[in-house]
């Protein structure tokens, strides 16, 4: 088995009285691929913000390691700078800028001063984004900025990969395209995928991890949680087949 | 090619044709108020940089005019040269700088609190200054002074002789070098990484954050030498001035160079300058009549921009520019079309 590459114990995150993500212990191998599912307001994007350093100090509980660092408490361009790529649940991009220019950005910080042309060349090969490169990216339409978002996290050639809802708001034939933009991202990097679109995350046919009420649910390959009666019940409630 | 980040390059030419209109107007003019001029021009220079390239709105630039007045003035009282009170009138402002600003954006202290911090920095200084009359307060040599302020401090000499003191025709030609060094400078910061950083930060921190750079440092950084730019105009201005009063620190100061800067163009190094000139002029003008009040003039003045050039006069003329070119290009192809119909229909 694979060494883990990401590690929670006992994360938790408070907001007042609410108790966002109770006592997560989770674990990510290398090179996996892991799908967080959950019902609105399961915690899936307060975990991954806990992970990265968006939340911390007194909300915050637990312990986070990344590759053997206990990194708890670490703010998020520390944390990033492991080789972390972040897609945040609604797209965080640098909207006056061109595509290209918040690929340059992305890859001059990872990259320094060498090989961030080609860096960004690669990404608008690899996405197919020349014939957007040189707009801005206020004037994109939702699919194409969530795809300039996951250029924006390549550029910086993380090997682990955090996409929050990817699939959100575009159309079949761009999730078909998504699907295998992010196998092919998995041949070299780890990957956890926070997704609602059930129909998406059955087409990534990956490992499952449920959360509910801020704590993990059930873990396990896609045929068995999505069969799961517990999880019919907490998540796919009434549209459960 | 790696993209330009909307800072395209500098053009030498005009550069140069510009410089040497500026040093060929003391053969035209009297040089008391394009100096003056020139100054506002630097200190609406310093918040154009910071606000219009990082994002950092300041309700309280004044305050780092003020101080390298205020440092300025005292030093010289104290050193018989005028070197290091120079220097130091840069240093001290840029230093308070980046403590307050280390304080704001390690914080992380949103814009709203951000803007009323920096604007009660302002009015404490502006009352502590007020508050200073009296032999009790005084720094080495130097009395502050109170409501009266610090007058007749030794003004700026030629480097390494106190006795040879720069002013008039002089001193005009310094102040725009410090403005053309100061407006290279800002060129300078925003052609490298470190100012395209600046315009991603500006855009959306939390994305430059998930990038891996560290935003706080990078906005310290340049509210740091925003004041420092802040506080070499509040320098000059003391020694065109003479004498330093509470008043730099005032309301009325912080808000013309906001107005100044909005004036001219947000987002542009040339529209912060221009705005602070035209501006300052008007406000000049003004000043040598009674009918209309000033501050009413400017007021409407901003109410007008704001509602028919938001973007400014610099950015007006920008997109005015390219749809001219764009119109241009249009023509012409229409007109190569229509040139090309032409010859099929001759052919045929």
């Amino acid at each position: 088995m694979s060494e883990p590459v990401l590690e929670t114990h006992d994360l938790s995150v408070r907001f007042g009285g609410v108790l966002a993500v109770n006592t997560v212990s989770f674990t990510l191998r290398e090179r996996e691929l892991r799908c967080l599912i959950g019902p609105n307001g399961a915690g899936k994007s307060t975990f991954f913000k806990s992970i990265t350093g968006q939340i911390r100090g007194a909300q915050s509980n637990g312990r986070v390691v990344i590759r053997g660092q206990d990194v708890t408490g670490w703010s998020t361009h520390r944390i990033v700078r492991l080789g972390i790529g972040v897609k945040t649940q609604v797209p965080s991009v640098l909207s006056g800028l061109t595509v290209e220019e918040n690929l340059w950005l992305a890859a001059r910080r990872a990259l320094g001063r060498e090989g961030v042309e080609a860096a960004v060349d690669a990404v608008v090969s690899e996405l197919e984004l020349g014939a957007i490169a040189r707009r801005q990216v206020s004037e994109l339409a939702h699919g194409q900025r969530q795809l300039a978002e996951i250029g924006i996290v390549l550029a910086g050639k993380p090997w682990l990969v955090l996409l929050d809802e990817p699939a959100a708001g575009i159309t079949t034939a761009e999730t078909e395209r998504l699907v295998a933009i992010i196998r092919r991202i998995n041949r070299s990097a780890t990957l956890i995928v926070v997704d609602h679109d059930m129909h998406f995350v059955r087409m990534l046919d990956s490992h499952i991890t449920v959360f509910h009420q801020g704590a993990i649910l059930l873990e396990g390959r896609a045929d068995h949680v999505l069969t799961d009666r517990s999880v019919r019940e907490v998540y796919l409630g009434s549209r459960a087949r | 090619m790696s993209p330009n980040f909307g800072v395209g390059r500098i053009r030498w030419n005009w550069f140069a044709a510009f410089s040497a209109l500026l040093a060929a107007l003391p053969l035209v003019s009297e040089t008391h108020t394009p100096t003056l001029l020139a100054i506002w021009a630097l200190f609406a220079l310093s918040l154009g940089l910071m606000w219009g390239y990082a994002g950092i709105l300041s309700f309280g630039h004044a305050a780092y005019f003020g101080l390298g007045a205020y440092t300025y003035a005292i030093a010289s009282f104290n050193i018989e040269e005028s070197t290091v009170p120079l220097l130091l009138a840069i240093v001290v402002p840029a230093l308070v700088a980046a403590v307050i600003g280390a304080l704001m954006f390690y914080g992380r202290i949103s814009d709203v609190y951000l803007g009323v911090m920096t604007l009660v920095v302002t009015l404490i200084l502006n009352r502590f200054m007020n508050a200073t009359a009296g032999d009790a307060y005084r720094i080495g040599n130097a009395r502050l002074g109170g409501f009266n302020g610090i007058p007749a401090f030794p003004v700026l000499n030629v480097p390494g002789d106190p006795s040879n003191q720069i002013y008039g025709t002089s001193y005009y030609y310094l102040v725009i070098i410090c403005l053309l060094g100061a407006y290279l400078i800002a060129r300078a910061i925003l052609a490298n990484a470190f100012g395209r950083v600046l315009v991603g930060i500006r855009e959306n921190d939390l994305r430059m954050e998930l990038n891996g750079y560290n935003v706080p440092a990078y906005k310290t950084a340049i509210f740091a030498i925003s004041a420092a730019m802040a506080g070499l105009a509040g320098c000059l201005f003391a020694n065109w001035a003479e004498i330093v009063t509470p008043g730099v620190f005032s309301l009325g100061q912080t808000a013309e160079v906001l107005i100044w800067v909005i004036v001219g163009g947000l987002g542009t190094l040339i529209g912060p300058m221009l705005g602070a000139v035209a501006l300052g002029a008007l406000k000049v003008a003004l000043g040598y009549q009674t009918t209309v009040d000033n501050s009413l003039v400017l007021g409407i003045i901003l109410i007008l921009m704001v509602l028919l050039i938001p973007r400014g006069f610099a950015q007006a003329f920008v997109a005015a520019r390219q749809h001219f070119a764009q119109s241009q290009a249009q023509r012409r192809r229409a007109r190569t079309h229509r040139r090309r119909l032409s010859l099929q229909e001759a052919d045929r």
